[in-house]
């Protein structure tokens, strides 16, 4: 069959089979769904927590000026893996395969430092009585919604760092291509925004005033 | 610079060898959609029988259920149900229809099965993710029907698990505790299979399209599948994080769902602070897209089959059909509070979610009346999956007409805690939706295995069903006007007295419409052995699907790359051989 016995009714060949819509393989489309999927599930988290917080009378504002630093050095080195990924995924678009399981692994060290920074915090956090069911501030609540919240988004950077050492490996030994490490890093960047909506939600509206 | 390797739409996997690789873990989507289709349908037998044993209770209290006592001695001393038992029961029937059949089978049976084939691709395009839902899917099945076997039972909360009820545990009542985490972790099993499931869905229906298969040259089916996929993607991603923040409250001690002060079994509960309103919100955020989902497939399966039984394409073609469906969807995320008019919310917030619901009812009557206008004047072939075709369009108007008098607040505040929304529900939600899986089983059962289901069985079966279903549901209107309350296990009120006759009809209509089921299910398990052989075409359909034989080998087209050159329904044809031209016939049509 040639091009020209496709025509359709209105006489314009305008689907030819096999090619993807926006030059989109099904692995990005597959990723990008899950990204919209997800990013209603941490909505849905952060509307809850706003519904609780504005319900509340007595919510706690207990970070210190230590705690905000923390986050923001947090937040600094999130960031910062998103360059890392940006430059992991050019280098792999251009065939420099070492060059990007480098840059693929300065981003899973800077997820590592996150999530070390980040249970520091908790640690700290429990020491000073925060617990899911109590706290020594005020509504009980707030530490359900914390730990859920900010849990939530440490599992999805820690299955992360998993995932691009997979990837790293994979695209090392030629299993993967250099869009699973663009995909990769599609997921990666999603983290990332997520976090950005969390520390001020989370953090910044909660900061001790005095 | 894009990767081109697997852009084109190709073969993922090769034929399997051995039984377990060909019937369990296949990855073919058609070994898959069938497993779907028949755990919905093991689903729907015990949900059916537990129906039966609360309409026995309602209609007779005082009577006992032979053999009863074994499955619960707690819940049925003596085969005699207790009102705790009652809600269990109803926690697992509403659980298992809703979420394992009328979600299950018409999305994840049928579109696994004939999504791929009606777009002319060789699988899903995520073969073993699809398998990996399946599996997902049964393991919520099997954890949620577990409940049964536990000391204390099913939870008494309802499938909507109202907190702070559903929050409490033990000291709120039986099945609470266990039975409660049970049914939590099986929905939360059930929203990631169908997360899997929407994803697949989507990403096949935009990459796997054969030659010519433009948007606009997909069958109804495909565009009600694809819409419901997109619901399915954005409301269950609200289900999940709702399920786990229940599962909290119970193993984390935290109070999300629960307000202070409460005082239980002489307790007072430790938990503070939380709200019994956002369990509502989050669940019906998820609860009232779900609805659709579990009917717009319905809707699709119908206007396939009017088409062909009605031998032209729905009027104004797919374009309204579509056009209606995706406003329907996009309205169903802004409706959610209409469930909970009489919870507690602020009344003005009744109003906002009131009249986005009354403007939904436009979308459905489109299509409705769409229908109607398509039937009328048409030429009718008289066949099982036509006449369910049919009885989905009257069961759909009727239950959705009980809906205009739900939409409005003042009215709902009466009618709320009724048997009126009992009867609207099943009617619109549960009977229209399953009157769509029979059309499409009797329609597709000859695509799916190779034979013909026996017509005159299957015609006995639509009209006992059909006047059944009007038998069992309408009275419930009436009785929920005259504030027959619902979730009791028995009447014994005064005024609840004089309708106890009316149970009594109910109660025999079901049992008479549900030995039509069995005969059903004799004629689908008799037909797959038993059945006349079946055509490649039998019902002179135009789509993909019957254009590959039945049942239609490994890889679909047997190599062949389909290509689609006409609309999906280029029915009654003058000039045609026969009276239709195929999708993927090259003969050219007469220019109208």
């Amino acid at each position: 069959m040639s091009e020209s016995d496709i025509t359709l009714k209105s006489g314009r060949a305008d689907w030819l089979g096999g090619e993807l819509p926006y030059a989109i393989p099904s692995k990005k489309l597959g990723m990008w769904l899950f990204i919209v999927s997800d990013s209603i599930t941490f909505g849905a988290v952060l509307v809850c927590y706003a519904y609780l917080r504005l319900a509340s009378p007595n919510w706690p504002t207990p970070f210190r000026l230590s705690s905000i630093v923390n986050g923001a050095i947090m937040t600094f080195v999130l960031l910062s893996s998103s360059v890392t990924m940006v430059a992991a995924v050019e280098a792999a678009k251009h065939g420099r395969i070492a060059a990007s399981v480098r840059w693929l692994s300065a981003t899973m060290l800077g997820g590592v430092v996150f999530d070390i920074l980040h249970i520091r915090e908790w640690l700290g956090l429990i020491h000073e009585g925060l617990r899911l069911y109590q706290n020594p501030w005020g509504s009980s609540l707030f530490g359900a919604a914390f730990f859920t919240l900010t849990g939530l988004h440490m599992t999805h950077v820690t299955v992360g760092v998993i995932y691009l050492g997979i990837v790293a490996i994979g695209f090392r030994r030629g299993k993967f291509t250099s869009d699973d490490v663009e995909i990769s890093g599609l997921y990666w960047h999603f983290v990332d925004l997520v976090w950005m909506f969390v520390f001020p939600l989370v953090y910044l509206l909660s900061a001790r005033m005095h | 610079m894009h990767d081109t390797s697997d852009q084109a739409a190709v073969h993922h996997h090769a034929p399997p060898k051995g039984f377990l690789w060909t019937h369990v873990f296949s990855l073919d989507h058609k070994v898959i959609g069938k497993q779907y289709y028949f755990l919905s349908l093991a689903a729907v037998v015990i949900g059916m029988v537990l129906s039966w044993i609360m309409r026995f209770h309602l209609a007779w209290a005082a009577a006992a259920i032979p053999g009863l006592q074994h499955l619960s001695q707690v819940g049925a001393p003596g085969g005699i149900i207790t009102p705790e038992y009652y809600l269990s029961l109803l926690t697992l029937h509403g659980t298992l229809m809703v979420f394992f059949v009328l979600t299950t089978a018409p999305q994840a049976g049928f579109g696994n099965y004939f999504l791929p084939i009606q777009i002319g691709a060789e699988d899903m395009a995520f073969p073993r993710l699809n398998m990996l839902s399946f599996w997902v899917t049964f393991v919520g099945f099997v954890t949620l029907v577990s409940t049964l076997f536990i000391s204390d039972g099913p939870p008494i909360s309802g499938w909507t698990a109202y907190a702070p009820l559903s929050a409490l545990g033990n000291d709120a009542g039986p099945g609470l505790g266990r039975g409660q985490i049970l049914w939590v972790i099986s929905i939360g099993i059930f929203c990631i299979g169908s997360l899997l499931g929407a994803l697949n869905f989507i990403a096949t229906t935009l990459d796997l399209r054969c030659k010519g298969m433009t948007l606009a040259r997909m069958p109804y089916t495909v565009w009600a599948w694809f819409i419901t996929a997109v619901l399915g993607l954005l409301a269950f991603a609200v289900l999940l994080p709702a399920c786990v923040l229940l599962v909290l409250d119970h193993v984390g001690g935290t109070s999300f769902f629960i307000p202070g002060g409460l005082v239980l079994s002489d307790k007072l509960q430790p938990h503070s602070g939380g709200s019994t309103l956002l369990w509502q919100h989050m669940f019906w955020f998820f609860g009232h897209p779900e609805v659709y989902i579990a009917i717009i497939p319905g809707i699709g399966i119908t206007s396939h089959i009017l088409a062909s039984t009605a031998r032209k394409p729905l009027l104004g073609g797919s374009r309204v059909l579509v056009g209606c469906m995706v406003a329907i969807a996009f309205l169903s995320f802004t409706v959610w509070g209409h469930h909970m008019f009489i919870s507690g919310m602020n009344p003005f917030s009744s109003l906002l979610f009131s009249v986005p619901t009354l403007i939904i009812t436009i979308p459905a009557s489109i299509i409705s009346l769409n229908w109607i206008a398509t039937v009328f004047g048409a030429r009718l072939r008289f066949h099982t999956p036509g006449l369910f075709a049919i009885g989905f369009i009257s069961v759909f108007v009727t239950g959705g007409l009980s809906g205009f008098f739900l939409a409005q607040p003042s009215l709902d505040i009466y009618l709320h805690a009724t048997y009126f929304v009992v009867g609207h529900f099943h009617m619109v939600m549960g009977v229209a939706a399953i009157f769509g899986m029979f059309a499409g089983t009797y329609f597709w059962f000859p695509k799916m295995f190779g034979r013909m289901m026996n017509e005159t069985m299957g015609k006995i079966h639509f009209w006992v069903t059909f006047i059944g279903v009007y038998c069992i549901f309408m009275p419930m209107h009436y009785i929920g006007l005259a504030g027959n309350v619902r979730r009791y296990s028995a009447f014994v009120d005064d005024y609840l007295i004089p309708l106890i006759p009316v149970h009594k009809f109910i109660t025999i209509a079901a049992f008479v419409t549900g030995a039509a089921q069995l005969l059903f299910l004799f004629n689908l398990f008799w037909s797959m052995y038993r059945g006349k052989k079946a055509e490649e075409n039998p019902w002179d359909s135009t789509t993909l699907e019957w254009t590959i034989p039945s049942p239609p080998p490994f890889d679909n087209f047997g190599g062949r790359h389909p290509i689609v050159y006409h609309d999906p329904y280029e029915l009654g044809v003058e000039g045609a051989k026969g009276d239709y031209v195929m999708q993927d016939s090259p003969e050219k049509l007469a220019q109208s």
